[in-house]
């Protein structure tokens, strides 16, 4: 079984949410990321993306934006995330990886290497910002021939009929983006997330997972009242901005705050 | 193999151009695309549309723009006779117009009270002010920090139209940062937004309905020739940065295989120096960008290389999807400009026409140079003037080492 649905299957039982940390692969220079992905396992991490850096990151507000500009300025590629994740597979056998990016990086190697390299690597999901189903034709089948689970996005503008669609094209988790607007944006409402979920929940058996928004363990055990998980970036991200001078002390500050989530998403099993 | 009489029916349904265009966006915008979509396609052939499309071509862009003979410049290459098309005569300056006027009709139906924009020259921009403050739109304008440093007078045209320009530092601070910027604010805002793209790339449906916009252009050289020189012409040169003039000038003829077509990118230094902006001619890699899978300048990584042209209006990475796949046809064959020739072609043509064209433009111009000694004074060229130069002057002052 892929590590993505053992995960969300080991949760179910424990009656736990997920929680899934987003770092930018190279931020701040390549040699942090093995361990900053360890210490978010540390924290209560249960799965793990890691972005793929990029030059126009349409998508992305600017913490993320700049994220990719310091992993870019240390030539940060594709090829480097490959090794980062084998490395850190060569201690964590269990916690599953997402590549979360965008398409032309994997378009330039070709879908076919991508899909090889990838899954080499120890990866277990792919996650591709620009590319909606419509688009993944070509790609979806080579990703799935390697046991690749295909990741797509779901917003609070996505019709019903254009959500079953990507429903039925999804593999792993849902991707529910909060809130319209770029990640880092404001925070999102909950109340607001619960009615856009209740008719996913109809359509599908995948889980629903919720990013966006996220900045603190009062918003995330918020959503994790609703959600099957809970997607944080922006918030962990910032913590890297600010020291990436000192990169040694940001490991501790990444655990501090995806274990301050953690601990208020485990508090609702215990009232 | 797509015959030529199939590129009239592009795009398919999904907005593919052969294996280039598509709709690569993320979810929040699919909406959105769906939207614009159902109501270009329902308008489109609708009478009362074209009508009011054609009166405001007629009356307030003031077309049809003139067909004119370069006499003296044709004479002066010796060769094929060059006619001109004047869209730099268009009311704001360039065949930018015709797609904002289009587009503008569609947000007013769409009733959404704020326009959005990118834009390199500032040509883009200034047309889509200027639309806005016609129908009482709000309106902002992404624009490169580069950009707006080296177009300072279009930046102060769309401030006094009413509409903000919000300068782009991130990247490369140039077109395709701005477009970058405006993708971010069309997601954010996207409820009450309408955004309104420059140029024949983007996701589907915007290279399709920027192209119909702008065939007006073509359709109207096409009867002008027909008139003036009694038939077709014989090659027809326009610029191409995103394509939308020259898809314009090209589309209406693209059944006429007896004339020739030739699209010229921007060389910058030499497109042997890597600095350029022309990833067509230099073979560019397929690529992913903006919306639309293309021929588009990255690096093995699939990072997006930095270009470089003497015109920020050609400014980018990217190319529209069509013409990458009449590239591929063989229907259009793509050439380069470098900065040096252009300057020499606005020199040229201002000296011996008294028209100044922009520095897009004059990278047709400069092409015309080339193509024109090689035919016969019995053959004929039409090339786009697709803006005028007023906009440059800056520009070209400061490499003679004016000051004002």
């Amino acid at each position: 079984m892929n590590r993505i649905n053992q995960r969300f299957t080991d949760l179910k039982h424990q009656g736990r949410k997920a929680l899934i940390p987003f770092i930018t692969a190279g931020d701040p220079a390549p040699e942090h990321t093995v361990g900053f992905m360890h210490a978010l396992v540390e924290a209560g991490a249960d799965i793990i993306e890691l972005g793929v850096p990029f030059s126009d990151p349409m998508a992305d507000g600017p913490v993320i934006q700049k994220a990719c500009e310091r992993a870019l300025k240390h030539g940060t590629r594709l090829s480097h995330l490959f090794t980062m994740v084998e490395e850190f597979r060569q201690s964590d056998t269990t916690t599953p990886v997402v590549l979360m990016g965008y398409l032309n990086p994997v378009e330039r190697l070709g879908y076919q290497a991508f899909a090889d390299q990838a899954a080499n690597a120890g990866i277990d999901g792919v996650l591709t910002v620009d590319m909606p189903p419509e688009e993944a034709d070509e790609f979806g089948p080579i990703l799935k021939a390697r046991g690749l689970a295909s990741i797509f996005l779901v917003a609070p503008t996505t019709s019903n009929e254009r959500a079953a669609t990507i429903c039925a094209h999804g593999e792993g988790y849902l991707y529910y983006v909060s809130l319209k607007g770029v990640t880092g944006s404001a925070s999102l409402n909950a109340d607001d997330v619960a009615s856009h979920l209740a008719p996913l929940r109809e359509m599908t058996d995948l889980p629903l997972c919720v990013g966006f928004g996220i900045r603190d363990g009062a918003t995330a055990a918020e959503v994790a009242k609703v959600a099957d998980g809970v997607i944080v970036g922006s918030a962990l991200v910032n913590q890297i901005a600010e020291n990436a001078d000192t990169p040694e002390i940001i490991p501790g500050l990444l655990k501090a705050v995806l274990g301050e989530m953690r601990h208020a998403m485990d508090a609702l099993n215990r009232n | 193999m797509t015959k030529f009489s199939d590129l009239t029916r592009m795009p398919d349904a999904r907005g593919h151009f052969g294996p280039y265009g598509g709709r690569f966006v993320s979810e929040t915008l699919s909406f959105a695309l769906d939207e614009l979509e159902k109501i270009y396609l329902d308008l489109r052939d609708d009478p009362a549309f074209q009508a009011e499309f054609d009166y405001d071509m007629a009356y307030y862009v003031g077309r049809p723009s003139p067909l004119y003979h370069a006499e003296r410049w044709s004479r002066e290459l010796g060769g094929a006779q060059i006619w001109l098309k004047r869209e730099d005569l268009n009311h704001t300056g360039a065949h930018k117009v015709n797609n904002t006027i289009g587009q503008a009709l569609l947000a007013k139906k769409s009733g959404k009270p704020r326009v959005i924009a990118e834009t390199g020259a500032g040509q883009h921009g200034v047309a889509t002010a200027t639309v806005a403050a016609r129908l009482g739109l709000e309106c902002e304008v992404y624009m490169g920090a580069a950009d707006v440093e080296r177009q300072k007078l279009n930046v102060y045209r769309m401030h006094l139209l009413g509409a903000k320009v919000i300068p782009v530092e991130s990247g490369t601070r140039t077109l395709k940062d701005a477009m970058n910027e405006a993708l971010r604010d069309w997601v954010t805002n996207v409820d009450d937004t309408f955004y309104i793209i420059g140029t024949v790339a983007g996701p589907h449906p915007y290279p399709m309905l920027v192209r119909d916009f702008n065939a007006v252009v073509g359709r109207e050289a096409r009867r002008q020739s027909l008139e003036q020189i009694g038939r077709l012409p014989d090659a027809l040169i326009a610029c191409v940065g995103g394509g939308s003039n020259a898809l314009g000038l090209f589309y209406p003829f693209v059944e006429d295989d007896d004339v020739a077509m030739y699209g010229v990118e921007a060389g910058g230094d030499g497109v042997e120096t890597g600095r350029h902006a022309a990833p067509l001619s230099s073979n560019a890699p397929r690529g992913v960008l903006h919306g639309n899978r293309t021929y588009l300048m990255s690096d093995e990584a699939g990072q997006v290389s930095d270009t470089h042209s003497i015109s920020a209006g050609l400014d980018y990475p990217g190319v529209g999807p069509e013409h990458a796949l009449w590239k591929d046809v063989g229907r259009v064959k793509y050439v380069t400009a470098n900065d040096r020739e252009v300057l020499e072609a606005f020199r040229e043509l201002t000296h011996m026409e008294g028209i100044m064209p922009a520095l897009e433009s004059a990278h047709a111009l400069a092409y015309a140079k080339v193509l024109a000694p090689t035919m016969r004074p019995d053959q004929h060229i039409v090339v786009n003037l697709s803006g005028r130069g007023d906009k440059d002057i800056m520009t070209v002052a400061k490499l003679d080492g004016v000051e004002f």
